[in-house]
């Protein structure tokens, strides 16, 4: 042990801190990728029992043991290259997907402390991450050299550039309401339990924030770039074996961090709901902020499982009426609102 | 070498070398390619400079947004490459000269004893609380209001000149009213009837 220290102190201090940061980012990342491949789990009998089935459960216990399965699975599935595909293009388009979404969670704070970069453009940066998420899908379509792949490549780019938009308005409604674009500052700026929280003066925005959020992700009812039944599985048709696995994390990973930032910007992250409140405040004040946070977020998890089960796939001229039509002057119209609260301190939240 | 000048010089190959393969690859997809990734070198060398707002801003509108909508029209073209090459011979004497042009211009203007840190010290660190966001808000709304107004008027000029000259109506199109489909109702498109039943 004695060995090991002296061996670390050894080391240059800017190595010192590059080990340092891998191994937080390997924290972060490896309970993500558990929770991706338990979210499928979760959305496989979620949605089995909403439709009265039962859902998986031949593997291991009640089935615990099937996402384990299905990566083994497709670990050991052949990975085709179609002919004439852009090799290159082809195999980097997961890891392009992938890549932004696990990449967001640097600035996300877990906790008062917990936050592997504190940095003050943080929501700047989250939205600029998931702007590029798109690439990934745009050169998987392309790249395949396949007619429904590439028209799921074109959907799924009109569909993220409308929403984009509407989703930027939204968090520009949360920055001037909380006055700071660093995450952490935001959820301090929502102190006082639930009411609070600015789900409330951004009601809107909240709905608009949502609703985008599962257009991004590229969920139903929005999925018409994978559109099973029009265009067979759009950008991903020709991607098998651990390709697909890549992009089936990209998309849960995905789903959580739209979650999860739901649950930071607009229903104070890891604040307890009943801070400050005469009784249930101290009766709360036990359960760590963290615990708040995870349960936020699963109540968004959930919604997306919820809403897959629920609705049928928009019809694609509708998705961009919603879009361009519809979110968009609601969030511009509730930014000059927001404005007007926070110049003249409207009271109970900008006073 | 400190890491951060190790982090520089990375990103700044990656940026020479992706502007070269924007001017020389042949397929126009592959060129849309390497300019994002040069757009994403860039921002981080503006990270490196602490102008955190704009590296951000860079990724976020000209990658996130404007290269999207580029991508999205060049893998539509059906491009012939032939016809593309076709006229090269013809256009090289023209090429040229425009080439030595502008080379003898850049040569002119970006010289090394232009610069250099004699001429130009090096910009003082700020602390870890210096917030680049603010800073430049606070300058483009006080004191570049005008110039910052009038650029989003022209903007705006633009964005409805775009659209009047694109904006025809084509009688031949099938067009339908999203607001007419949704505010349809039963009655408009069922009626019940009774008929007797046929006997036999």
């Amino acid at each position: 042990m004695e060995f090991f220290i002296s061996l670390w102190e050894a080391l240059p201090a800017e190595l010192q801190y590059l080990i340092w940061t891998l191994i937080k980012i390997i924290v972060i990342v490896a309970p993500m990728m558990l929770a991706v491949a338990y979210f499928t789990y979760a959305e496989r009998k979620i949605i089995g029992y909403m439709q009265v089935r039962i859902g998986p459960n031949r593997v291991g216990p009640k089935g615990w043991l099937q996402p384990i399965a299905d990566a083994v699975k497709l670990m050991f599935k052949e990975i085709v290259i179609p002919t004439n595909a852009n090799k290159v293009l082809f195999l980097i388009a997961p890891a392009i997907t992938l890549g932004p979404a696990l990449a967001a969670w640097a600035v996300f704070p877990f906790d008062e402390e917990l936050v592997l970069a504190d940095i003050n453009a943080g929501l700047l940066y989250i939205l600029a991450l998931t702007s590029v998420g798109v690439y990934g899908v745009i050169i998987a379509g392309w790249a395949s050299n396949s007619k429904y792949a590439f028209l799921g490549a074109m959907r799924s780019a009109a569909q993220i550039v409308a929403y984009e938009i509407a989703m930027g308005f939204a968090l520009v409604g949360v920055l001037v309401a909380a006055g700071s674009l660093n995450l952490g500052d935001i959820i301090k700026a929502q102190q006082g339990g639930l009411f609070s929280w600015l789900w409330l003066p951004l009601l809107p925005l909240f709905g608009v924030y949502v609703i985008s959020g599962v257009a991004e992700t590229n969920r139903a009812p929005f999925d018409v770039a994978e559109g099973e039944s029009e265009i067979v599985a759009g950008f991903h048709v020709e991607y098998s074996g651990m390709l697909f696995a890549v992009f089936f994390l990209a998309e849960y990973a995905n789903m959580i961090l739209i979650s999860a930032l739901t649950a930071v910007m607009f229903l104070g992250g890891w604040l307890s709901p009943f801070q400050g409140w005469p009784v249930l405040g101290p009766l709360f004040d036990w359960v760590p902020g963290f615990v708040w946070l995870v349960i936020k977020t699963a109540i968004f998890m959930f919604l997306f499982l919820w809403l897959r089960a629920t609705f049928p796939r928009y019809r694609y001229d509708q998705i961009m009426r919603l879009g361009w039509k519809v979110f968009i002057p609601i969030t511009i119209v509730w930014i000059a609102v927001v404005g007007l609260a926070v110049v003249y301190q409207l009271p109970w939240w900008f006073d | 070498m400190t890491l951060e000048k190790l982090i520089f010089y990375v990103l700044a190959a990656v940026v020479i070398l992706a502007a070269m393969m924007v001017v020389t690859r042949r397929n126009p997809v592959h060129s849309a390619l390497f300019l994002i990734l040069a757009f994403v070198a860039c921002s981080g060398i503006w990270m490196l400079a602490e102008a955190e707002f704009l590296a951000i801003v860079l990724v976020l509108v000209y990658v996130g947004a404007v290269m999207v909508l580029f991508l999205f029209v060049l893998m539509m073209l059906d491009i012939d490459l032939a016809v593309l090459r076709a006229g090269f011979i013809k256009m090289l004497p023209l090429g040229v000269v425009m080439a030595v042009a502008m080379a003898a211009e850049l040569i002119l203007v970006v010289r090394a004893e232009n610069f250099g840190l004699d001429k130009y010290a090096a910009p003082a660190r700020h602390a870890a609380d210096y917030s680049n966001t603010e800073e430049i808000g606070s300058v483009l709304y006080t004191v570049y209001m005008y110039p910052f107004e009038i650029a989003a008027v022209i903007l705006l000029v633009a964005i409805i000149a775009a659209i009047g000259l694109t904006m025809r109506k084509r009688p031949d199109t099938k067009y339908l009213d999203p607001t007419n489909q949704v505010l349809v109702k039963r009655d408009d498109r069922v009626r019940m009837v009774s008929m007797d039943a046929e006997k036999g």
